[in-house]
């Protein structure tokens, strides 16, 4: 199957490149790292528990790591004209989509990985538990799916690092509040069983716009 | 003396004009006060389910006609697909900021507070980001075609995303009244007419400004076109 | 059977005409040079024919297959070379090339990979980082690039731009090492002489219609230089 050859050649490719120079991992991973640290000091003078603010918090710096993550994969692209390398080869531009939106969500969650230990023990939250991490990657999946159709469309404009963020957010308001719900509500020991309709509605928000992003990803990347 | 201007749009502006004055009248004179209210303020402050429920419909009948546009630009390709939903936009804007501004106005005596995320305000709030964010990509970038194109494509997943975002956001406490509920919309009798009024006035007046703005778009057009024209028979 | 057939291609931006109803044939194994000023849309149809923008109107024909409905096919057999390498800065060029033979498809990807590299003089640096390559050496990368996958048909956008007298003469060299002889090749310049040495036949685009056609061993270098200045002086 050629489709799911290029796609995996895309996302290969993009790991070596990332295992080269590090770069979008190591700025994604000191941004959520930052962004977690700052959080504790803003709010610990008003909030009693930690444990209150701590989805929140989470969610957060993940987006906004991750829009760094989104950015630059483009970017990459555009220097040396390589998307116009992808658009030579007889390769389905949905498996440049897929390509590249499987590649943002693998960096992504790398770096939750990471994060998740770290900001545990600063927040004294357990945050290693099966359901929010699947919570995690549900959501981070959703944002890749839409992140990538717009950092596509950003990358062609000046102001990309600001613009990416301004599309970005309205449109993944719906996981993100799913998201931080059923993180606190696990946290609190709430069963998925009580939240199923936050559950569906994280996982409909993945599969429509996931849908709605392949579908209309053609016309984002050819003239 | 400068003459008025008379074409084929000149009546509907008319009319418009008309209704949402009458609009008003019915709105804040003829109407009856409501019944369940505590202070005299907040008895005024009912009066604005007049504007603000029919401007939120209009918004999103704005938004709505966005999609469209947006889905037959990307299939047809023309042009004028894509001044439909650039122009419905705009328009759809500032009936939105008048939602939320009017939203905010009733809150403070009804409520006691100038703000709150409860699930329409918030929905309404970004939904009306979606659409300034459309506004920005559309100024950021130069080539026409891919203007149109990019615009159109987050013009599909914005208004897609929008109900998600209601279901959402509704899920969470409210205190916003809830006018579906109850079967007469928590609308007496005699405060129909006016409310059907109004609707029907901002409706047409949201064409009229639509009309417009889309004129102003082809002319800009127009405008292009002949320069482009003459520059190149110039040949300098 | 004509390699590249061209009919009645227009293209809009807005309303910019880049390119007027231009007609154009390539035979198989004809090398023809498009030449023209800035601005002329020289760029504009060799993107359109390398699939990389959709025309206005007009049809394209690459090797038999039509634009429209057998654009992967198109794709193929087409290699496409412009002033950007389009390889990626971070990979080194065994592992572009690994890359583009996986979405080429390409068989038995080791030994050709070997093999492009040691046509374009560039074996030695296989495992080095395109970031460190020189322009002139990123160019000859590119080359390879756009040979791997054997195609019939070669692209050539202003592939000289930003290149040195001795690079320039390289990238001649690799050429015909590659047996540009053997392919169709189009390639657009804006520099005569080098448009002149190599190619089969000329033709002139300017203000987005082509205006004159000729065999090259129907002209000589001055004379076409005159021509060329009264075509576009107009």
């Amino acid at each position: 199957m050629s489709f799911l050859r290029q796609i995996a050649a895309i996302i290969r490719k993009d790991i070596i490149a990332e295992l080269r120079t590090k770069e979008m991992f190591s700025s994604m991973f000191v941004f959520a790292l930052l962004a977690v640290v700052v959080f504790n000091f803003a709010f610990e003078l008003r909030v009693a528990d930690a444990a209150t603010i701590a989805p929140g918090v989470l969610w957060v710096s993940v987006t906004f790591a991750g829009m760094l993550g989104l950015n630059r994969s483009f970017v990459l692209e555009k220097d040396r004209g390589c998307l116009d390398g992808l658009l030579l080869a007889p390769v389905d531009r949905s498996a440049i989509y897929f390509g590249k939106m499987l590649g943002n969500f693998l960096f992504i969650t790398v770096v939750e990985a990471i994060i998740l230990p770290i900001f545990s023990a600063l927040f004294n939250v357990n945050l290693i538990q099966t359901w929010i991490l699947v919570v995690l990657l549900l959501g981070t999946l959703g944002f890749s799916g839409v992140g990538t159709l717009f950092s596509a469309m950003a990358v062609h404009t000046r102001a990309r690092e600001v613009l990416l963020p301004v599309l970005l957010f309205p449109v993944a308001v719906p996981a993100l509040i799913a998201a931080v719900k059923l993180t606190a509500g696990l946290l609190d020991g709430q069963t998925v069983a009580d939240m199923a309709n936050w559950m569906q509605l994280l996982v409909a928000f993945d599969v429509i716009l996931i849908a709605v992003s392949y579908m209309t990803f053609d016309y984002v990347v050819e003239d | 003396m400068k003459t008025l201007r008379l074409d084929r749009t000149t009546t509907l502006n008319i009319a418009a004009a008309v209704a949402v004055v009458v609009a008003l009248y019915l709105a804040l004179v003829q109407a009856p006060a409501p019944a369940n209210v505590d202070t005299e303020a907040q008895s005024y402050a009912q009066r604005i389910i007049y504007f603000h429920v029919p401007h939120a419909w209009v918004g999103f009948l704005a938004f709505l006609v966005t999609f469209l546009g947006s889905v037959l630009y990307l299939w047809k390709g023309e042009r004028r697909w894509d001044i439909l939903a650039s122009s419905s936009v705009v328009v759809g804007i500032a009936f939105m900021t008048a939602t939320i501004i009017t939203g905010s106005i009733w809150a403070k005596p009804a409520w006691n507070t100038w703000w709150t995320w409860d699930p329409r305000l918030t929905t309404s709030t970004v939904t009306w980001l979606i659409y300034v964010s459309y506004l920005m990509l559309r100024s950021a970038l130069d080539d026409p075609a891919r203007r149109a194109r990019f615009a159109a494509v987050y013009g599909v997943v914005g208004f897609v995303s929008v109900p998600i975002t209601f279901f959402a956001i509704r899920w969470w406490r409210t205190i916003h009244p809830v006018l579906f509920d109850t079967s007469n919309m928590g609308l007496s009798p005699n405060m129909r007419f006016p409310f059907f009024f109004s609707l029907g006035a901002f409706t047409l007046l949201y064409f009229v400004i639509l009309i417009q703005r889309v004129r102003v778009e082809r002319l800009a057009d127009e405008v292009e076109r002949l320069k482009a024209a003459t520059l190149a028979s110039r040949r300098w | 059977m004509a390699a590249i057939e061209i009919r009645n291609l227009t293209k809009s931006f807005g309303s910019l005409l880049a390119l007027r109803d231009v007609d154009l044939t390539v035979t198989e194994g004809e090398f023809l040079t498009l030449v023209g000023p800035n601005g002329a849309g020289k760029t504009t149809l060799i993107r359109i024919v390398a699939t990389l923008s959709r025309p206005t109107s007009g049809e394209v024909w690459v090797d038999g297959w039509n634009l429209t409905d057998g654009a992967a096919e198109v794709r193929q057999c087409i290699g496409f070379i412009s002033h950007q390498p389009l390889l990626y800065g971070d990979l080194t060029a065994e592992e572009n090339l690994r890359f583009y033979s996986r979405m080429y498809g390409v068989p038995d990807p080791a030994n050709r990979i070997e093999e492009v590299l040691e046509q374009v003089g560039l074996l030695a640096r296989r495992r080095d980082a395109v970031r460190t390559f020189s322009r002139g050496m990123q160019q000859r990368l590119s080359i390879a690039r756009a040979i791997l996958h054997r195609p019939a048909v070669m692209l050539l956008d202003e592939p000289y731009t930003g290149l040195d007298q001795q690079a320039a003469a390289m990238l001649d060299e690799v050429m015909r090492a590659v047996g540009t002889a053997s392919l169709t090749v189009l390639m657009t310049t804006h520099d005569l002489h080098r448009g002149l040495v190599m190619s089969d036949r000329v033709a002139v685009l300017s203000a987005g219609r082509l205006v004159y056609q000729a065999l090259r061993a129907d002209l000589d270098e001055a004379s076409f230089r005159q021509v060329y200045r009264e075509i576009v002086a107009v």
